[in-house]
């Protein structure tokens, strides 16, 4: 049962262990597939579909979908890069993206995957623009769900690591979004050491750690001199100084 | 308030999983869940208030501020619409004084609009706390809401009930049947038992073999074949397997469960115990859509006199061992519940959310069991072919789509109801059956299918050309075709549950560009807008919610191009034809309060 065995990315061979998914053979051999809700140390949930690739030309999401022997994976192809443009657009005309006065500029994974796939402009999509109160209630963190990508991840940290399950998903469709457990997140048991709150959880401006920002120099931040990829991902706060 | 929360929560043993349920009795009786009771439930069960608040507001029946004492809910979709449904609604909320969407001040009525009753052959409707009242007429409407003031009790404003068991004392319901066709599998009269019976002689991998040889494939509309669900749930190793009927049917334009469900409730069952059976399965859970509440009571006594008869329970048809019961689930108002991951997560108490698969949930289902979701016709064929045979059942329909196939017609046509047909029979068969002699345009499978011209009526019925869980909606000339378009798009950007990007975002822009194609401020480019933001949806959702919502809008530019190119404008003076440089300068005039010099040189005609 447990022999690694074969599939192909792109044309190049890499070897897959049983149960891993796309991405983890994938992450294993150095090749990298863009994500934003998927990240190390929480269980994949296959949400924000950036990752998606075609497995045996079926389109599935690379965090979720199990590798298969023998399989052909494409991750670069022109039809895929535009689907994840198409994405990525989708989610910066949801919320409200306004990079340069955001706090979490140069280290936004959102910002990051977008100059990564080239959309350097003013997309043909409408702007949703939410207005959604910002919840500033709690001593040390901010919580301003317009810049949310609905990535769950620091539902799943608060959850899963912190033991706490201070977020979760309500509403439904559009008005789906992040809630917290309470009536705002100053009634929460969250504290700013919590998993859910460290700067590699949350890939956006969304939730903000009070009397610490724009703590690198532009220039210096994590995605300033490099583009997102393999280990230049969340968790590894290069950036920071 | 607390005791009566509280006593809710033991009733089902303050079981996590049983938080549907739990919601559903707490509504009916608190009339809301506001957040301290939220609060209350999620101590009793040792979770969080969020999580409370996350199925909340996740189900349209549930709601976070208390509803008035009749809750009355008029079906919007399009057949209904066509049928004077917007007017029916203003009748409601003129004569109750409530606007749609609002409680009355004196927390008497709610009035709000759902966007599908299963009820498209009886036009318009609505649902007034459980009782539903079809064919309404402005007359009507006055007469209800005349007696709901005088206080009368809405289960008693049903003055005529329906044909058949909709007479039942225990359903009483003022809708009909209106079988049209009776074929020879599942509406014509049936033997008692017989299928199951002769199930439990055989061993149940002759069963399998037996419905593998019919060809049975799922009713719901994406025809995989049921012998081999059945059989990967049989030979996935586990300690409990599960059943579950699928009575959420929610596709805009179907009905023909409801009629199952009135007419052929014992044999549903019949199948589900069939299938139980063969995959060795203790436990069954039938989902009943909340529309179809008033159908709970009359299922749960036909469930009864099966336990009586012994043919649920212990050593269920005095086959010793086989024990088996079912139970009743009501759902809260969620299309995304009928697809069946999201149907199961329902079942265990959480959002509706379709699941990751792989596991699929003949592996992995119920509870992280192998689990087998059928639709309502699927589990009834099942019955019939054990009575009758693989071979009969096969003799029906076509190579790839065996049996016979119960058809909802509804929209312009004279007679609008259930047919029950061979597979492969061709659309313009079934129009003339239904008297649509002006069709013009026919959606075959609801708003998630194709939308056909007159040209296509020779098309067949079957999963080898134009595959339909049953819906057939039919449209003559006089009808909007991009209004049509424009309402399933609504429907789908309501239904969506939001769990992935393309169907939460993609969906709204795709409803944003065809209101602009209807108000003529798009052009040729437009086209290509629609059909690459359609294909992107298409490819990267996460369930059939998102692989099919498109279908409106990719269909119709295919079949009904001249619909579309009527309304594109040409762009000669270099603008974007939905830029419209008045309307956008409208804004800094106002606050600036002068005229602009550059683009309005006429400003005083304007």
């Amino acid at each position: 049962m447990n022999t690694p065995f074969k599939f192909e990315i792109d044309g190049i061979e890499i070897e897959a262990q049983r149960g891993q998914s796309i991405m983890q053979a994938a992450d294993e051999a150095g090749i990298y597939i863009p994500r934003l809700c998927d990240v190390e140390g929480l269980e994949p949930q296959g949400s924000c579909r950036v990752c998606v690739v075609k497995q045996n030309g079926k389109t599935v999401s690379a965090c979720t979908q199990p590798a298969i022997e023998g399989s052909r994976v494409e991750n670069e192809t022109e039809e895929i890069l535009g689907y994840r443009r198409d994405l990525v657009r989708m989610l910066y005309h949801e919320g409200n993206h306004l990079c340069p006065i955001c706090e979490a500029s140069g280290r936004c994974e959102l910002q990051a995957m977008g100059y990564r796939l080239g959309i350097t402009q003013a997309t043909k999509y409408p702007y949703l623009q939410p207005v959604r109160p910002v919840d500033a209630s709690h001593p040390d963190i901010v919580l301003d769900t317009n810049r949310c990508i609905l990535c769950g991840r620091c539902i799943r940290a608060s959850r899963d690591i912190d033991g706490k399950h201070v977020f979760e998903y309500v509403g439904r469709g559009i008005d789906k979004r992040v809630g917290v457990n309470g009536s705002m997140l100053g009634d929460t048991d969250v504290e700013l050491n919590d998993r859910a709150i460290d700067l590699s959880t949350c890939p956006v401006g969304c939730i903000i750690q009070k009397g610490r920002g724009f703590f690198a120099p532009i220039g210096e931040r994590q995605f300033d001199n490099k583009p997102i990829t393999l280990g230049v991902g969340p968790g590894k706060e290069e950036g920071e100084a | 308030m607390d005791n009566s929360v509280m006593s809710v929560c033991q009733r089902y043993a303050n079981d996590r999983t049983r938080l549907m349920d739990i919601l559903l009795d707490i509504q009916h009786d608190l009339r809301g869940i506001e957040p301290a009771t939220m609060e209350l439930i999620a101590r009793q069960l040792g979770i969080t208030r969020v999580e409370v608040e996350g199925m909340v507001s996740f189900y349209a029946f549930f709601s976070s501020h208390t509803k008035g004492e009749v809750v009355i809910r008029v079906c919007s979709d399009i057949i209904d619409r066509h049928a004077g449904g917007g007017g029916i609604a203003k009748c409601f909320s003129q004569e109750l004084g409530v606007p749609v969407g609002e409680t009355s001040a004196d927390g008497r009525f709610s009035l709000e609009y759902t966007p599908f009753l299963g009820m498209s052959d009886q036009v318009p409707a609505a649902m007034i706390n459980e009782t539903i009242v079809t064919c309404l007429s402005f007359e009507k409407v006055r007469q209800i809401c005349s007696r709901l003031k005088e206080g009368l009790n809405p289960g008693d404003l049903v003055v005529s009930t329906g044909e058949g068991n909709n007479s039942h004392p225990l359903i009483k319901a003022e809708v009909n049947n209106n079988i049209r066709h009776t074929g020879e599998v599942l509406l014509c009269s049936l033997p008692d038992n017989a299928g199951l019976t002769r199930a439990l002689q055989c061993r149940p991998q002759a069963i399998l073999d037996e419905l593998e040889e019919s060809g049975l494939t799922g009713r719901g509309g994406a025809g995989f074949p049921t012998s081999r669900k059945w059989r990967v749930a049989a030979d996935t190793p586990a300690d409990r397997r599960y059943i579950i009927c699928n009575a959420d049917e929610g596709e805009p334009g179907t009905f023909k469960d409801r009629v199952l469900l009135t007419e052929r409730a014992d044999l549903m069952i019949e199948g589900m115990t069939v299938a139980a059976y063969t995959v060795g399965c203790e436990a069954g859970i039938i989902y009943l859509r909340a529309e179809y509440a008033y159908l709970r009571a009359y299922l749960e006594s036909v469930l009864q006199a099966r336990r009586d008869r012994g043919l649920l329970g212990t050593d269920v048809g005095g086959k010793h061992g086989f024990n088996f019961d079912i139970r009743i689930q009501l759902g809260a108002g969620a299309y995304i519940c009928g697809e069946e991951s999201a149907l199961i997560s329902s079942c265990e108490g959480l959002r509706g959310e379709p699941k990751n698969r792989p596991p699929f949930p003949v592996e992995s289902g119920y509870l992280g069991f192998p689990t087998v979701v059928d639709n309502v016709e699927t589990f009834c064929c099942a019955a019939r072919i054990m009575d009758r045979g693989g071979v009969w059942f096969g003799s029906f329909g076509t190579g790839k789509s065996t049996g016979t196939k119960l058809f909802s017609v509804s929209g312009d046509c004279a007679r609008p109801g259930v047919f029950e047909l061979p597979f492969g029979i061709t659309v313009r068969e079934l129009l003339d059956r239904a008297g649509a002699a002006e069709a013009a345009a026919v959606q075959v499978g609801g708003p998630s299918g194709e939308m056909i011209n007159n040209s296509q009526f020779d098309r067949r019925l079957c999963l080898e050309d134009l595959p339909t869980g049953g819906s057939v909606m039919v449209f003559s000339p006089r009808r909007n075709i991009l209004e049509i378009v424009d309402c399933f798009l609504e429907f789908f950007v309501d239904e969506s549950c939001g769990y992935c990007t393309p169907c939460r975002v993609g969906n709204i822009f795709l409803k944003k560009r065809i209101e602009k194609v209807r108000k003529g401020l798009c052009e040729m480019e437009d086209l290509d807008y629609l059909q690459e933001l359609g294909r992107t949806i298409a490819m990267t959702s996460r369930c059939g919610l998102g692989h099919t919502s498109p279908n409106p809008v990719l269909t119709t530019v295919r079949n009904f191009p001249l619909v579309y190119s009527v309304l594109l404008k040409e762009h000669g003076d270099g603008l974007q034809a939905s830029f419209d440089i008045q309307s956008a300068l409208e804004e800094s005039r106002r606050l600036a309060k002068r005229r602009s010099m550059i683009y309005d040189p006429n400003y005083d005609e304007v």
